[in-house]
């Protein structure tokens, strides 16, 4: 992908959370966002994911601006795939439901070709012995990887992911990494925040550093862990690595 | 884990019915224990039916009340047909109550404020100013002004209206039960805002939805009685008739509690019939 911020500004209720962030990813196939809660990561992924939009400045995805305004807007959402935190799935429908929803109401599908897509998202992540399990039935890990499935089901061109293992124990946490490595390893573009800093370091060819609403720094993710060159990151990563 | 009573094994012998006399739900503090069988049902609703009726006899004997069902009885026709009426009105107004509950809560909802406001305002007042105020201001002012002369058909609309505006508080209410991130789930795919309502929030609101609708539903039969004032021989009306002609005021009155009941109970079953439907763990 290549992804482009310009500029982009957003204030919650006249808090600013993001200032004029910019930053230019060419060529880039994993991008992954790190810092303190409440930096910014999520806002602007959030932006980038199309779910919010900006007070001023733009996103542009291989050199496409990201539209402010619906219809486009949704147009645009159906075109990338998101993963939030947890609980995203709709508890009243299957595993399999939660598929092939997007896929015949946003995507255009019949029933059939939806439920051969779905099948086989699910088949991916081994989840197919689970498709007609609600929610409420299922592991967080494969709450999660369900969620993952419904999100590549629709071939999107970009997959982000929003902490996707915070409300995760850590062995559910390795399921769910595991599945992230693997669509990495197939070449999928995607983004991540993550708190996880291992698996950053491990899958990112990226690392974008955000704090109090700056992008303070980004590179290669070697270098940024090895020699971040601002302090705040420096100080970051002593802290959360420290443990 | 259930503390189910177990028949010694190769003999037949029948689960003694004492052991489902209390609901073992108190170890998860929820009253939902271990289902109880058939037998065991059916005998322990007798036993509070029987009660009921024992308690209400001894009532009626004590207050010396001398029973004539006799003089009543010529008139069931009349209780038939006011039924029959309280059942078509019901019926009406039970749906159109139901579209102008919906409407009202997606108003209430609304990003265009005045839509909102109005929303709101409908709601305060019809909730705030009894039933038969606006059923005499709507028929004998803003039914008359617009030159509507069909009774049934203003007291079917009132009636409505008047429920409609406890319904939309009922589905606004499931709505907002319906969690942010469901909505942001369905944003995240693609859907559109009515995409959203039909598959995401009304599947998961219906749940919420259920008990006091059923309620609802319930009062709104009952204060079908009180179409009676604009002479709509419904059947309140006829029980009133029959009570002014036989002077049996009871006797006519009886009848109509159960002729409610027949209509108000199948309601109130069928909707618990839908809420375990649309159960789910959430």
């Amino acid at each position: 992908m290549n992804l482009h911020l310009e500029q982009i500004v957003k204030s919650f209720d006249g808090r600013r959370v993001l200032e004029e962030v910019s930053a230019r990813f060419e060529q880039v196939r994993s991008l992954v966002f790190i810092g303190p809660s409440g930096g910014g990561k999520s806002t602007l992924l959030r932006i980038i994911a199309g779910l919010e939009t900006a007070d001023s400045g733009h996103v542009s995805l291989d050199g496409e601006r990201v539209p402010q305004e619906e219809p486009a807007l949704r147009r645009y959402r159906r075109s990338v795939g998101v993963v939030f935190q947890a609980f995203n799935l709709f508890p009243h429908l299957s595993a399999l439901e939660n598929l092939t929803l997007p896929l015949e109401k946003a995507h255009g599908q019949t029933r059939e070709e939806a439920r051969s897509t779905a099948l086989a998202a699910l088949r991916r992540f081994r989840l197919e012995a689970h498709a007609d399990k609600r929610p409420g039935q299922l592991s967080g890990g494969q709450k999660q990887r369900v969620a993952i499935a419904r999100a590549i089901a629709i071939k999107p061109k970009l997959l982000l992911f929003d902490e996707p293992t915070s409300a995760l124990d850590p062995e559910m946490t390795a399921e769910v990494l595991e599945v992230i490595e693997e669509l990495r390893a197939e070449g999928s573009d995607f983004i991540l925040v993550t708190h996880q800093m291992g698996f950053a370091r491990r899958v990112a060819d990226r690392v974008a550093f955000l704090a109090e609403g700056r992008l303070l720094e980004s590179g290669p993710a070697e270098e940024l862990f090895e020699s971040p060159r601002s302090a705040a990151c420096r100080e970051f990563l002593s802290r959360v690595l420290k443990y | 884990m259930c503390r189910l009573p177990k028949a010694p094994p190769g003999r037949h012998a029948p689960v003694p019915v004492k052991a489902y006399l209390f609901d073992d739900g108190s170890e998860t503090g929820l009253g939902r224990g271990k289902p109880v069988p058939l037998g065991a049902r059916l005998l322990y609703f007798a036993l509070a039916s029987g009660l009921l009726v024992a308690l209400f006899y001894l009532c009626a004997r004590a207050s010396g009340y001398v029973w004539d069902w006799g003089a009543v009885f010529p008139y069931w026709r009349k209780f038939v047909s006011g039924w029959r009426v309280t059942v078509q009105i019901s019926a009406a107004a039970l749906v159109l109550s139901t579209a102008i509950g919906l409407v009202f809560a997606l108003a209430r909802r609304s990003r265009i404020l005045p839509v909102r406001y109005f929303s709101r305002l409908y709601v305060e007042l019809i909730r705030g100013t009894p039933l038969l105020v606006q059923l005499l201001i709507s028929f004998y002012i803003v039914a008359n002004g617009f030159g509507v002369q069909n009774r049934y058909v203003v007291g079917v609309v009132a009636l409505a209206l008047f429920s409609g505006a406890y319904i939309s508080e009922i589905i606004r209410a499931g709505i907002e039960s319906v969690g942010a991130s469901q909505l942001e789930s369905a944003r995240a795919i693609g859907l559109t805002l009515a995409q959203t309502y039909r598959h995401v929030v009304f599947p998961q609101a219906i749940r919420q939805m259920m008990p006091p609708l059923a309620g609802q539903f319930a009062s709104l039969v009952k204060d079908s009685s009180l179409l009676s004032v604009l002479g709509i021989s419904e059947f309140m009306l006829s029980g009133q008739e029959v009570s002014s002609f036989t002077y049996a005021t009871f006797e006519a009155y009886i009848p109509l509690a159960f002729g409610y009941l027949i209509i108000t109970l199948p309601i109130s079953l069928w909707i618990q019939a839908m809420e375990r439907r649309h159960r789910f763990e959430t």
